[in-house]
């Protein structure tokens, strides 16, 4: 469980089936702003299990921490990820 | 991309999906008509004047903005709007200022509240859009004629799990004698993803 505000980075992983964790987002640092509950979880449903759900935030990443010199200033990225995709920062 | 390339591409998801449908009718899991039926009906209902009709009200009642903003699927439920969709989704309404504006997108595929908003424009599917939007905003907004000042904080949603996204563009500046059926006529679909003001 996260709480809003706390600082989480993605991880590093490229997984051979399914994710929801764009390559652009992995290995991040962000922040949680929202708590969405629980979803279902798209990586283990494409792997057959229908019902399969997990714990879901939405985080938002500075553009600068995506895309370093060649950010645009005053942008972020926010993104719905699920909690195996984040570790505690 | 090249514009054969995208042409091969949409031909050959084509035929999978028609392999597919033809599969799972051999198989007695679909019937085309079925199918039909529940296309249809999704799409029946499907427009931007539903998602207009919400932001128009909230730019004429500041409690209900506040609500849309908290709970998007109860404010949509409060004016009869049906969000239905093939599975459930939470909508989330974020809301443009004068210093902040919000662009959606979806990198992974083509995530959109189609129950608001109609089925998608075909550029907001195009890998041009998905993979520009989020690492060169501002020059996207630009490209569709939206220019924002320097001062102007963009921030992009990657649609990337059962959320779906709806702008809350600012109210036009002159409107304040306008009732809520012409404020809604004022809404563009464009307005509503983020890549015009209004």
């Amino acid at each position: 469980m996260f709480a809003i505000g706390e600082r989480v980075r993605t991880k590093l992983m490229n997984p051979p089936g399914h994710t929801r964790l764009p390559s652009y987002l992995r290995g991040r640092s962000g922040r949680i702003v929202w708590a969405l509950g629980t979803l279902p979880f798209s990586d283990r449903r494409a792997a057959g299990d229908a019902t399969a759900a997990q714990l879901a935030y939405t985080v938002c990443f500075d553009a600068a921490d995506l895309w370093g010199a060649d950010a645009e200033p005053r942008s972020q990225v926010c993104a719905d990820l699920f909690e195996s995709y984040l570790e505690a920062e | 991309m090249s514009h054969s390339h995208t042409h091969e591409t949409s031909a050959g998801a084509s035929n999978r999906v028609k392999t597919l449908v033809a599969e799972l009718e051999g198989a007695g899991l679909l019937t085309e008509s079925a199918l039909d039926a529940t296309i249809e009906s999704f799409l029946t209902h499907a427009s931007p004047a539903n998602a207009a009709r919400a932001i128009a009200r909230a730019w004429a009642d500041p409690a209900f903005r506040t609500r849309l903003l908290a709970d998007g699927n109860a404010a949509l439920a409060e004016l009869g709007i049906d969000l239905a969709h093939w599975a459930p989704v939470k909508l989330r309404v974020v809301a443009n200022e004068p210093q902040r504006h919000n662009l959606i997108v979806c990198t992974l595929c083509s995530c959109y509240p189609i129950a608001l908003l109609g089925p998608s424009p075909s550029w907001y599917k195009s890998a041009a859009y998905r993979s520009r939007a989020v690492r060169d905003p501002r020059g996207v907004l630009a490209e569709f004629g939206t220019v924002l000042g320097d001062d102007v904080e963009i921030v992009v949603w990657d649609s990337t799990a059962e959320v779906r996204y709806l702008v809350l563009p600012q109210r036009p500046a002159g409107t304040e004698t306008l009732d809520e059926a012409a404020l809604a006529a004022l809404v563009t679909r464009n307005g509503m993803i983020g890549t015009a003001t209004v």
